[in-house]
């Protein structure tokens, strides 16, 4: 299981002020503790209260201060390709783009930009209409996405579908249809894509969070799913990914598996 | 139309574990593909071949194994330099005597059986205790202290004697052999246990227990291979080389001892080719290390190696 730390992000305060002052505190120290905990790779986004002309500037200046301290890829997460763009040239190591939708100039923008600097890329299964409403259509997206990756000279290997998890309270119906197009997209393309999903937003806005999330982080592993954005930090939900991780036969089995789960 | 061959992408690799001294050193794993499979871009190194010396005359040992050494059966130097003169990587020198049933020997008077065997070759030393753990765990590690600077491969160290055969090592520079009872999961929790010492992962050999016959080698197969897809796949905590005590079981068994009979044919090739082909085998699974007791069959093996690797 591929675990992508999404603490770094200007959507929580203690980021959102550290980004208004340029104080690299509070980022390095998110880098280290979601390194410790067992991350692979640090989200890193700006947020939406940085204004776009100075989200290049600032992402870089984000991708570097993490870098600055852990030896950590980061995930570029960000709507602005410019900010992307800015990011990937003061990354080091092998980063993933955060993300492209399946927008026609959106994939002629973005999916370039991942082979120019060897990148990996999340691709969304949405367009400019939005998310579709169940699993056919979300795969018919995922296509055109591996289609165009292909087209670009992008490995399957380096690709990641996001099939979009909504909040269950709000699109309670759609979960199901998340785990449908996770198995389905295996079969996309050889060697198949892989899959990922940003995990807090099943439980947007309810009570209890960190119990849907694991629930659903479990469910949708036995669906295929190989990554996530999700909080590395929540102990129980860690401890869940790995139980599942072995139940599934992903990892061979030790007692110390949970302590081994965080430490690759 | 050409045929385009799928290829693995495998994102682990072994670790390679150095035993020996300059420039004498072998090099042990370190693959990053399937064995001898060099398709999907990957490397894959030649495994270790040793021979095994006793520190006392071998008992009930058939005659086609006793009539291949000779007189040096009853002198372990002389016996490893003649293992170095047939061909051997490195020497295995197995402490027989520090059983508490055959010999008792101390470990002051083992430490200096392997310091004259480490003194009189120039190629890598393995050394294996007597597989008592308790008697092991004394022994051990004075024998890790007599050979400091020889950077020399000891075990084996179990679930219930790991902790005083890895201080030895760690203190003097050796590397160590984990041992479990063909059982993956517990080889990997010793392996956890070990590194967690502080044990460097690159200074560990899995001895994952072998059986020459029937279900045994299947099973033996099976773990190798499973071990080595898991290393491939990315778990560090499985991408220690295998050693394989190839001699000591394929020689156990009554269709490798067997005098000759009209059932069963002519000893002598028979022997050997249980050893040979349980090598080969296992080499196929994956192992890394093989220790033989019998030189014609270390002989057969390589021979075997090099067709594998295309030579």
């Amino acid at each position: 299981m591929i675990l992508i730390g999404e603490r770094i992000n200007g959507m929580f305060k203690d980021i959102r002020e550290a980004i208004q002052v340029k104080n690299a505190g509070p980022i390095e120290d998110w880098a280290r503790k979601q390194a410790e905990a067992g991350a692979h790779y640090l989200d890193i986004s700006t947020g939406p209260a940085t204004p776009a002309e100075e989200q290049p500037e600032v992402l870089r200046w984000m991708v570097e201060t993490a870098q600055g301290a852990v030896d950590l890829p980061c995930c570029l997460d960000s709507v602005n390709p410019d900010a992307i763009k800015a990011g990937l040239a003061a990354h080091r190591g092998k980063a993933i783009i955060n993300s492209t939708s399946a927008d026609q100039d959106r994939m002629d923008m973005l999916l370039p930009l991942a082979a120019e600097y060897q990148a990996a890329i999340i691709g969304l299964s949405m367009n400019e209409q939005g998310v579709p409403k169940d699993a056919n259509d979300r795969l018919a997206l995922a296509m055109e996405i591996v289609a165009n990756a292909d087209a670009h000279g992008l490995s399957t290997a380096d690709l990641y579908i996001d099939p979009l998890v909504l909040p269950v309270n709000v699109a309670q119906e759609d979960v199901i249809e998340v785990f449908e197009t996770l198995r389905q997209v295996k079969l996309l393309a050889s060697p198949p894509p892989l899959t990922v999903v940003g995990l807090s937003n099943v439980s947007q806005r309810c009570p209890d969070r960190p119990l849907i999330n694991r629930t659903f982080l479990v469910m949708a592993m036995a669906c295929g799913l190989d990554a996530a954005i999700l909080d590395v930090n929540d102990e129980p939900l860690l401890d869940a990914a790995a139980t599942a991780g072995i139940l599934l036969n992903r990892e061979v089995y030790c007692d110390s598996y949970l302590k081994v789960f965080r430490k690759r | 139309m050409g045929v385009e061959l799928v290829q693995e992408r495998w994102k682990g690799k072994l670790y390679a574990l150095t035993i020996g001294r300059e420039p004498y050193q072998v090099v042990a794993g370190g693959d990053s593909t399937l064995p001898f499979l060099d398709l999907d871009g990957g490397s894959y190194t030649r495994p270790v071949s040793a021979l095994t010396v006793f520190d006392r005359r071998p008992e009930n040992w058939p005659d086609t194994l006793t009539g291949a050494w000779g007189d040096v059966l009853d002198n372990p130097v002389q016996w490893a330099r003649k293992c170095v003169e047939l061909g051997a990587d490195a020497v295995a020198l197995k402490l027989v005597s520090a059983h508490p049933e055959q010999g008792d020997r101390s470990p002051q008077e083992c430490a200096a059986t392997v310091k004259a065997v480490a003194e009189a070759v120039d190629q890598p030393l393995i050394v294996l205790g007597c597989a008592v753990n308790e008697k092991d765990a004394a022994v051990l590690p004075v024998v890790s202290e007599a050979l400091n600077g020889y950077n020399c491969l000891i075990g084996q160290a179990t679930s219930e004697n790991y902790k005083t055969v890895v201080a030895g090592c760690l203190a003097h520079g050796h590397s160590v052999i984990a041992t479990s009872p063909l059982d993956i999961n517990l080889a990997k929790q010793l392996n956890i246990l070990m590194t967690d010492m502080n044990l460097p992962p690159d200074r560990i050999a899995m001895d994952l227990s072998i059986g020459p016959l029937g279900y045994g080698i299947e099973y033996a197969y099976s773990i190798i291979e499973r071990k080595r897809t898991g290393a491939l796949l990315g778990d560090r905590m499985l991408a220690m080389p295998v050693i394989c005590l190839v001699g000591e079981e394929a020689w156990k068994v009554k269709e490798a001892q067997r005098a000759d009979d009209l059932e069963w044919g002519a000893d002598e090739p028979r022997g050997i080719l249980w050893e040979a082909v349980t090598a080969v085998a296992l080499a196929q699974a994956g192992a890394s290390i093989f220790v033989f007791y019998h030189p014609e069959a270390l002989r057969q093996f390589n021979t075997q190696i090099d067709a594998l690797m295309g030579k």
